[in-house]
């Protein structure tokens, strides 16, 4: 299954009028809302088309819920599309798609292993949660009228993050980790909405301080370290988010803040000074836990030695699995509903659903997912160069790299290049909490993108430069 | 900023590529040999997903499958397991396969390049054909005289047709149901531990995979290797034996449960199976010619395959005169498996070319059509034409007057041979009756069929008798089977 990508040239439109003697004004990039709405329908089709295929392949018959399933989705993706040509009609025009492709195929590899497990259906429930994040998504894209409002907030969302994380240590642990809220049926990784909140928070700070984090400090050597006074209140912060998560034993969920905390404040200060401290840090903390902690001793033995457990006798471990259920998926895979990823067992639909794409899609599969998340992360990225204002321009940053590195580590881990930590492959796993959160993701950068290609009037140049000012609004 | 941040976006996408380079590493680089792991069960899942094809007997299934439900979902049944086990084998998904199940798996599971119609295309496709048939030689009729002949004996059956070497029965007692050992789980290790353990092994097909002594019946190859040899020119002619016969060598005599045996013709001597004759001829052929003899006649022939693999039936060929003489008379090294005995009378039956026995007859795919047939063998030569005539009639003397007359079929002309093989450190073992025989009917020039019966039989004394009591009757029941 390739996904259809069509080049959207950012051509400048034809309609500019140029007097031959006045300076060539801003091209004017056109919105392209058709073209999102083609690719929308483009997306849905394809999610649709999955899931026949799941059905004829396993039962012979389409499934009876297909049209619904597409009728569902297609809503979904409808609503969306409304609220962005109302309050963003500057938007990207491939985040949407590719939000709603990715969330779609996800909904069909959780309806494929659903016929695995049958008393234990999951695409329902993911499909209401589906729902609740797009309400989300319009509801964003609806009442933030712009992105600036959030740095107002910034504290706010630092210590809500905080609470979030440090809540489910109040509540019992479900497999291993101490990362769920569970409340009449409902069970929620508050988590996951931290690492957002999180992401504004450094983008408002590192926005804020990111001058003085650039040029005072100590020099050493060719490095220069930053003066403890900037660097304290958010390497508390950090510290802090590390040592819950250490606590709640999510690993993965660490690494992830430590990396878009390095990210960030090297696209703020521009100083590779803070990689090279920041890996340091990293190699020291991973070190560290993986001594003190037996739980990720083992994660790293199992990384290094996936089929010991084969060899002692005791059958192949999950890692070892999911290899096996990426080998066998080869150049082309083995056509969706035909494999048996369901072999992985616990965590087949979340942390290692993507052992079925791979299995199911094969390579060819695997490298159009890849190139989809590639161009998502890209067109964030994007968004951010776009923006003048420094939290603007942070805050995509931190939001495309936040997918980027979770994809990293839950890929790297499911197929053996990094040790394994438990995360949610952004849109396609099972998790109400991470696909909520995804949208979220998709309306902010929907949000900034819009901000970043709205023609300007020159009146806004000067508000823009204004930022170097600290008015933190705190 | 924005420079860094094309740096950031840079590292992102490095990311990603490094994922890609590792997706080909892991799925085209080392997909094949995760695919072998005997820890990965995909290769046995796929194995299963299919009904297996059946074994035919006369055009018939004997074997099934049943959807199990499970993740390997087909498993294995078999409408007349005892009856057919020997021929068929077990295919289990616990143990594996044995006999048919096993030699002709490829076909049976699907796997076999040839029943593909495009194996490139359904390689990219990935499905998996669905299993052909193997149609066997077997005769329903003669299968059952045989099961039935046995009975609750321990012993075992081989029924050949002469002209061709196509196996009409192969029975072994006490058998047991294949397919108990068919799905996995408690009762399959239950099963297979039960029948592991049990002392009348009843999973060991005797007929192909069990080499007894062949004691007496071993004389038809020695009487063969004396005629062509020149050793005997006239089987009416006194043959100069002593009665006891000193083993060259030893101080030990050889003697005989019959009284007639000194000087007595080889006829007379076959008829009543003179020890003293037959070691002495054994002698006189010499060591390098009784082995020739007995590799004519498919004895030292390792990896026969009927498909199923057979054990090596074996005539020692380093020994000093003493062993010779006692090889001879079928005792010593010399062992042969049922099928063998069986292949040595139809060769007599077969004025002297021995067919290579086979089991299957073509391989058809799941539509009926015809994949294979069994390759035609070329006739192997035993013994001369007219050696072999003479053996014929040696042997129809057995039966009209001799120790075979059990055997005996109205309206047929049958010739046999009886044994006794001592087995065991001081001959202290059950010993086993033999009985070797071919039936022709009196309206037909054809050889019907050669049978093999050998009985581990514990009443049977030293006595010719036992051969002739508990083996020829069962004999005669199959080789009337085959003339109906």
């Amino acid at each position: 299954m390739t996904a259809t990508a069509p080049t959207p040239a950012p051509a400048p439109a034809a309609g500019t009028p140029a007097a031959p003697d006045a300076p060539p004004p801003l091209p004017l990039l056109p919105r392209r809302r058709g073209t999102e709405l083609v690719l929308l329908l483009a997306a849905v089709g394809i999610s649709v088309c999955g899931y026949a295929v799941v059905g004829l392949a396993t039962r012979h018959a389409v499934p009876a819920g297909a049209a619904r399933y597409g009728a569902g989705l297609g809503a979904l993706a409808l609503l969306a599309h409304l609220a962005v040509r109302l309050r963003a009609p500057h938007a990207d025009p491939l985040l949407l798609p590719i939000a709603v492709l990715l969330n779609g195929l996800g909904l069909v590899l959780i309806f494929r292993l659903d016929l695995d497990t049958p008393h234990d259906r999951a695409a329902p429930a993911q499909l209401v949660w589906s729902a609740v994040g797009v309400a989300l998504f319009t509801v964003t894209v609806l009442l933030l009228r712009d992105h600036r409002r959030l740095r107002r907030h910034a504290s706010r969302c630092a210590a809500l993050a905080l609470l979030l994380m440090i809540a489910p240590i109040l509540f019992p642990a479900v497999n291993g980790a101490k990362i769920w809220i569970r409340a009449a049926g409902f069970s929620i990784q508050p988590g996951e909405f931290a690492k957002v909140l999180l992401t504004v928070f450094f983008a408002a700070y590192l926005a804020a301080n990111r001058s003085a984090l650039a040029r005072t400090g100590r020099l050493a050597g060719k490095l220069r370290l930053p003066a403890g006074r900037v660097l304290g209140p958010i390497l508390a912060i950090w510290l802090v988010s590390v040592l819950v998560l250490i606590l709640e034993r999510d690993l993965g969920t660490s690494l992830l803040f430590f990396g878009i905390f390095v990210v960030l404040l090297y696209v703020a200060t521009g100083r590779t000074g803070w990689i090279a401290i920041g890996l340091l840090l990293a190699g020291a903390g991973a070190a560290a836990v993986g001594a003190l902690e037996p739980h990720v001793h083992g994660r790293v033995e199992d990384w290094l030695h996936p089929f010991a457990g084969i060899a002692a006798g005791q059958g192949p471990g999950q890692l070892a699995q999911s290899l096996f259920a990426f080998g066998s998926g080869g150049l082309l895979g083995t056509g969706l509903g035909r494999g048996h990823s369901s072999l992985i067992g616990f965590a087949m639909k979340s942390d290692f659903i993507l052992a079925t794409f791979g299995e199911e899609l094969g390579l060819a599969g695997l490298t159009a997912l890849f190139l989809l998340y590639a161009l998502f992360i890209a067109r964030g990225f994007r968004a951010g160069i776009g923006l003048r204002d420094p939290f603007g321009g942070l805050l995509a940053a931190g939001l495309a790299a936040l997918p980027a590195l979770q994809v990293f580590i839950i890929t790297g881990g499911v197929m053996g290049l990094i040790p394994l930590t438990g995360m949610a492959m952004p849109f396609l796993a099972q998790g109400g909490s991470s696909v909520v959160t995804n949208w979220l993701i998709v309306a902010l950068l929907i949000r900034l993108s819009d901000r970043a290609r709205t023609p300007r009037p020159d009146a806004s140049e000067a508000s823009d430069t204004a930022d170097a000012s600290p008015e933190t609004g705190r | 900023m924005i420079r860094c941040t094309r740096h950031a976006a840079a590292f992102c996408l490095l990311l990603i590529v490094a994922l890609l380079v590792n997706a080909t590493r892991v799925q085209v680089f080392l997909g094949g040999r995760y695919a072998t792991d005997p820890a990965n069960r995909r290769a046995e899942i796929a194995r299963y997903e299919k009904p297996r094809g059946a074994v035919l007997v006369a055009g018939r299934p004997v074997t099934g499958s049943r959807d199990s439900g499970g993740r390997l979902r087909y498993e294995r049944t078999y409408t007349d397991g005892p009856l057919y086990a020997p021929v068929t084998g077990y295919s289990s998904q616990t143990y594996g396969t044995s006999l048919i199940e096993r030699a002709a798996d490829g076909i049976l599971s699907g796997a076999d390049e040839r029943l593909a119609a495009f194996p490139w295309w359904d390689g990219l496709n990935r499905t998996r054909r669905r299993g052909g048939d193997i149609a066997t030689t077997i005769q329903p009729a003669i299968q059952r005289a045989a099961f039935k002949g046995l009975g609750r004996k321990k012993g075992a059956v081989a029924a050949v047709e002469p002209r061709t070497g196509r196996i009409l029965a192969l029975a072994s007692t006490p058998s047991y149901d294949p397919g108990e050992l068919s799905g996995n789980g408690r009762a399959v290790e239950a099963a297979w531990r039960r029948l592991n353990g049990a002392a009348h092994r009843p999973m060991l097909n005797r007929a192909i995979r069990e080499t007894y002594p062949p004691g007496s019946v071993f004389k038809v190859v020695t009487a063969a290797a004396a005629l062509d040899g020149g050793a005997v020119s006239d089987i009416e002619a006194p043959t100069d034996s002593p009665d006891p016969y000193p083993l060259p060598g030893t101080d030990t005599w050889l003697g005989n449960e019959s009284d007639d045996c000194e000087d007595a013709t080889l006829t007379d001597a076959f008829r009543v199976s003179c020890n003293t004759v037959f070691a002495r001829l054994g002698v006189a052929v010499g060591q390098p010619a009784m082995a020739a003899a007995a590799r004519r006649f498919g004895f030292n022939e390792p990896g026969l395959r009927i498909p199923s693999s057979v054990a090596t039936s074996t005539f020692d060929t380093r020994m000093d005169t003493a062993q010779l003489a006692l090889s001879a008379i079928g005792q010593y090294n010399t062992t042969a498996t049922p099928l063998q005995m069986a292949t040595v009378a139809a060769a007599v039956a077969n004025d002297g070319e021995r067919m290579p026995p086979h089991l299957v007859d073509k391989v058809t795919d799941a539509s009926g059509s015809t994949l294979a047939t069994w390759p035609r063998a070329t006739p192997r030569r035993a013994m001369s034409p007219a050696a072999a005539q003479e053996l014929q009639r040696m042997m129809v003397d057995v039966v009209e007057h001799g120790s075979g007359r059990h055997a005996a079929i109205d309206g047929a002309t049958v010739g046999g041979k009886t044994g006794t093989a001592q087995h065991g450190k001081h001959n202290e073992g059950v010993p086993y009756a033999w009985f070797i025989s071919w039936a022709k009917a009196d309206n037909s020039g054809d050889p019907a069929v050669a049978v093999a019966v050998v009985v581990e039989d514990a009443a049977a004394d030293r006595a010719e008798i036992s051969g002739g009591g508990s083996a020829a009757p069962i004999a005669r029941a199959v080789m009337r089977a085959a003339l109906r």
